[in-house]
């Protein structure tokens, strides 16, 4: 039993890193319809940046933030570049375009005089600490990740929900030129929501590098597929299911490789988003909005 | 025998009543137009006897055959055919293949005579290219049969929705404000090219439309639709003076001088 | 039906010209082994991508997965040549009818629950099977020894040469430049350009949406089914995201709904980034990656539509229908107002 709850509470940690990455694919998702194949990747900087500060000896919440301003920075780079020429073109062609900034970001990183393409072993700046409570053991990395989570996506719904920015982001993401007629800068919010979607993950990256403390350059691909993956299990656009899905996500992972197996994981995870899919065609959350006829 | 019956026809939205208790009896051969303010649910009692939303309650009968839960494609080949308010084309393929498409289910080949270009291809390629020809032909867009539908003027592609539609060989045809977009002097063609279709492919036609011009020259009797439920029905002379009708389309208080 | 010329005979003759000119190159040494290496792969990729263009370019169904059917179509194919074959034609034969068929039935059976899905939820479901299938071919040595898991399947045979991939690369072109002229056809193309009013016309979007679906499948099966008597050996990594990326980047950069773009940049991007090895040379052998990244992102912001955005070759565009007068020209350009 203790086993479970164990497992049960690092299938919880999981997805909460998942659940930062995932947000971000759901938000870009919302306000522009695209799915930035390039998330993961910008995930993975997240932790090299991470990795650096823990090397340099930077106090753990200072490599969160750094993490986060890198990681705004660069979304709001490729934004530009990459993706709003393309924005009224065919959806694929910017879906193209972000598979392109992706393999740009895992080659370039992998180049000797940037990262490298070796593995790296994060040297973390926290010891880890057990506790017990009421039978179960809880490490403080798994506390910090909870912590950490739990205040961005409060404060993410305070931004969108409770500030005129938030107000913007929600009238672009139903229809660009109406908020532009009202008067919104739609360029400069979009850039916002990139800029926030890609420092949330950049902290997942940090917090990743923590928990789990072997990066390199290609790691972002798979957790970036499985958050993605999460964002639509949840309801695409739809930012409360972006968490869900990735708790969901990260919970049959983890018991998957617990109690099934290891090697499977990968292959039971997806063959449950399927399985939903196939209930609930537009995500758990989803609303299925019909079309027009 | 009517063509169409439609009897207590009701459609929920969540809540919203969209159709309510609608009903309609189509003989071979009308032509009866459906009007009604925007929003009164008349594209969604389309949908409805198209198979495109489920019935909430409520019976269609076409031909005296119930066709409730039929799937759409099912209803189009039983012979039912219609034209969208937004004009729905197959933009990028040609005039003609928007055409050609629809005589896929009467089509007398199978995949392996399609892959393989057998003799059975040709001969069936080519009574199909010439049936769509000259439908195109009386809708006077064939020379144009190889120019990309979203190439066409706008008249045109509303011409050839109506081509496409007709091409399935129907009994029922639904028009979905066919003049919607359309100058006084295109308005007068459509009626008589409604009148024509009516004669020439022996359908019966239903209609939506807001313009008067098209409603009071060509339909023979009309269903006025407010608010899901249906407030007049008659000739179009008694509809033009009803004033329920007039309410339903200016708001109370207004009164023809 | 009405014709300038026979395009039939046209692509033929065509091929022939084609398969001279290659065949004469690579009998004088003009094309040494390492480059006919390249040009097998490029017509093995050629065929799989030709799979995806059916159900992406021309059917409009996103599927990020494609890469599941050219594996599975590989290693049923390569299992039954290394188990019986052992080099024998006729097994070779059966092995190739094996993979193509792989890939269809498997098409077949996740196709059908999973088409009626809308796009970006499709093309995740597909992407998941595709992650499945990477993860089922990693472990398959469990279950069946001889297919090798991660470390990959050894022991296949070199069967398949320039002459009978140029033939099958032929083959498929005119299998998908028929199969798109056909009524079945048009039926799927419709289905892209919209499908509540394909419905609405009578067509059986489920039955074509599968149809187009299976069709692709094959495709890539018989691809994959080729590539195991080509190279010495399969590996799970050849057969995952990456290489539906691939071909996807193939389909969208050539131009959707077009069989002359498929190909031209099949072939082309496979030259490109084996070129590129060639060309940078050892040291700069790292910048292969950037390069062909930077490369994607500024054609498609160049190109958006793609290379061939819905247009083909003359002789692979359907016939005229139309007599000579009344064909599209200046003449007739302004279309008139009809009705």
């Amino acid at each position: 039993m203790h086993y479970f709850l164990a497992e049960v509470i690092n299938g919880l940690q999981l997805g909460l890193v998942y659940a930062l990455i995932a947000l971000g694919y759901t938000m870009v998702y919302g306000i522009v319809k695209l799915i930035n194949f390039a998330h993961g990747d910008v995930f993975m900087v997240g932790s090299f940046v991470g990795y650096f500060c823990f090397m340099a000896g930077v106090p753990w919440p200072v490599a969160v933030l750094a993490a986060m301003a890198v990681c705004a920075t660069l979304g709001v780079v490729i934004e530009k570049i990459a993706y709003r020429p393309l924005r009224y073109a065919p959806k694929i062609a910017a879906l193209i375009s972000a598979l392109g900034v992706s393999l740009f970001l895992e080659y370039f990183s992998s180049l000797k005089f940037i990262f490298g393409p070796d593995y790296r072993v994060v040297h973390s700046p926290l010891q880890a600490v057990n506790w017990n409570i009421g039978g179960v053991t809880v490490t403080n990395i798994q506390v910090m990740i909870l912590a950490v989570v739990v205040v961005m996506f409060a404060g993410l719904q305070y931004l969108i929900h409770r500030t005129k920015v938030g107000t913007a982001m929600r009238a672009v993401s139903f229809d660009h030129d109406a908020a532009r007629l009202m008067g919104i800068n739609v360029d400069g919010v979009i850039s916002i929501t990139f800029a926030i979607a890609t420092a949330l993950a950049g902290a997942g990256g940090v917090l990743y590098a923590i928990a789990y403390p072997e990066i390199w350059t290609f790691m972002g691909i798979m957790p970036g597929l499985k958050a993605f993956t999460a964002a639509v299990l949840g309801g695409i656009g739809i930012i409360p299911g972006a968490v869900l899905g990735a708790l969901i996500m990260g919970q049959v992972e983890t018991m998957t490789a617990a109690f099934l197996s290891s090697t499977l994981r990968d292959a039971i995870a997806f063959g449950v988003l399927i399985l939903v899919l196939l209930i609930r065609p537009s995500g758990i959350l989803g609303k299925n909005r019909p079309e027009k006829v | 025998m009517p063509v169409l019956e439609v009897r207590g026809l009701s459609k929920d939205f969540g809540g919203l009543k969209a159709v309510n208790n609608f009903n309609l009896t189509l003989e071979e051969g009308e032509i009866v137009g459906l009007i009604g303010p925007n929003g009164a649910g008349k594209t969604t009692v389309f949908n409805l006897i198209t198979g495109i939303f489920p019935v909430t309650s409520g019976e269609i009968r076409f031909l005296d055959r119930s066709i409730l839960g039929l799937k759409p494609y099912k209803i189009a080949q039983l012979g039912i055919a219609r034209t969208f308010q937004n004009i729905r084309l197959f933009k990028q393929c040609s005039v003609l293949d928007n055409v050609r498409t629809v005589f896929h289910p009467k089509i007398k080949y199978g995949l392996v005579d399609a892959i393989l270009h057998t003799r059975r291809y040709h001969a069936e390629e080519e009574r199909v290219t010439a049936m769509s020809m000259a439908l195109l032909e009386t809708m006077s867009l064939a020379d144009r049969a190889e120019m990309q539908a979203m190439n066409l003027p706008y008249g045109d592609q509303r011409r050839l929705e109506i081509a496409r539609a007709l091409a399935g060989e129907p009994k029922v045809l639904l028009l979905d404000e066919p003049a919607a977009g359309m100058n006084p002097s295109e308005v007068g063609k459509l009626v008589e090219l409604i009148r024509f279709i009516r004669n020439h492919f022996q359908v019966t036609i239903l209609l939506i439309e807001h313009q008067m011009g098209v409603v009071m020259n060509v339909c023979e009797r009309l269903e006025v639709l407010d608010f899901g439920e249906t407030i007049a029905a008659g000739r179009p002379e008694e509809i033009r003076d009803n004033p329920k009708v007039l309410e339903a389309y200016l708001g109370k208080g207004v009164t023809v001088a | 039906m009405k014709r300038k010329y026979n395009q039939t005979l046209v692509i033929l003759i065509g091929a022939a010209v084609v398969y001279g000119l290659l065949k004469a190159l690579i009998l004088t040494g003009m094309i040494g082994d390492y480059w006919q290496l390249i040009l097998d792969e490029a017509l093995i990729t050629t065929i799989g991508a030709l799979g995806l263009s059916i159900i992406y370019g021309f059917n409009g169904q996103f599927s990020l997965g494609q890469a599941a059917f050219y594996g599975m179509g590989a290693y049923t194919a390569g299992a039954i040549t290394k188990a019986y074959g052992h080099g024998n034609w006729v097994w070779f034969a059966g092995a190739l009818i094996a993979g193509t068929l792989a890939g269809a039935v498997v098409s077949y059976l996740i196709g059908r629950p999973i088409l009626r899905l809308r796009s970006d939820y499709l093309g995740i479901a597909t992407l998941g099977f595709g992650i499945i299938v990477t993860v089922l071919l990693n472990n398959a040595d469990k279950v069946i020894p001889i297919l090798g898991g991660a470390i990959g399947m050894t022991g296949l045979r070199h069967m398949v040469g320039f002459d009978l991939l140029f033939l099958f690369t032929v083959g498929s072109i005119f299998v998908v430049r028929n199969f798109i002229q056909s009524s079945p056809g048009r039926a799927v193309v419709s289905i892209r350009e919209d499908e509540i009013a394909a419905d609405a016309m009578g067509i059986d979007t489920t039955r074509y949406k599968t149809m187009a679906f299976v069709l692709g499948g094959a495709l890539s099966g018989l691809a994959g089914a080729l590539y195991a008597h080509r190279y010495p050996y399969l590996n799970p990594s050849s057969f995952d995201w990456l290489q539906s990326v691939n071909f996807l980047l193939i389909v969208v950069l050539g131009g959707l709904g077009s069989i002359t773009g498929t190909v031209v940049t099949a072939i082309g991007w496979v030259f490109l980034l084996e070129g590129l090895r060639f060309v940078l040379g050892q040291q700069f052998i790292d910048f292969r990656g950037v390069i062909y990244a930077v490369l994607l992102v500024v054609v498609i912001l160049l190109r958006p539509q793609g290379l061939f955005g819905g247009k083909e070759i003359g002789f692979l565009r359907p016939p005229s229908v139309l007599k000579p007068a009344l064909r599209p020209g200046k003449e007739n350009s302004h279309a008139g107002i009809g009705g």
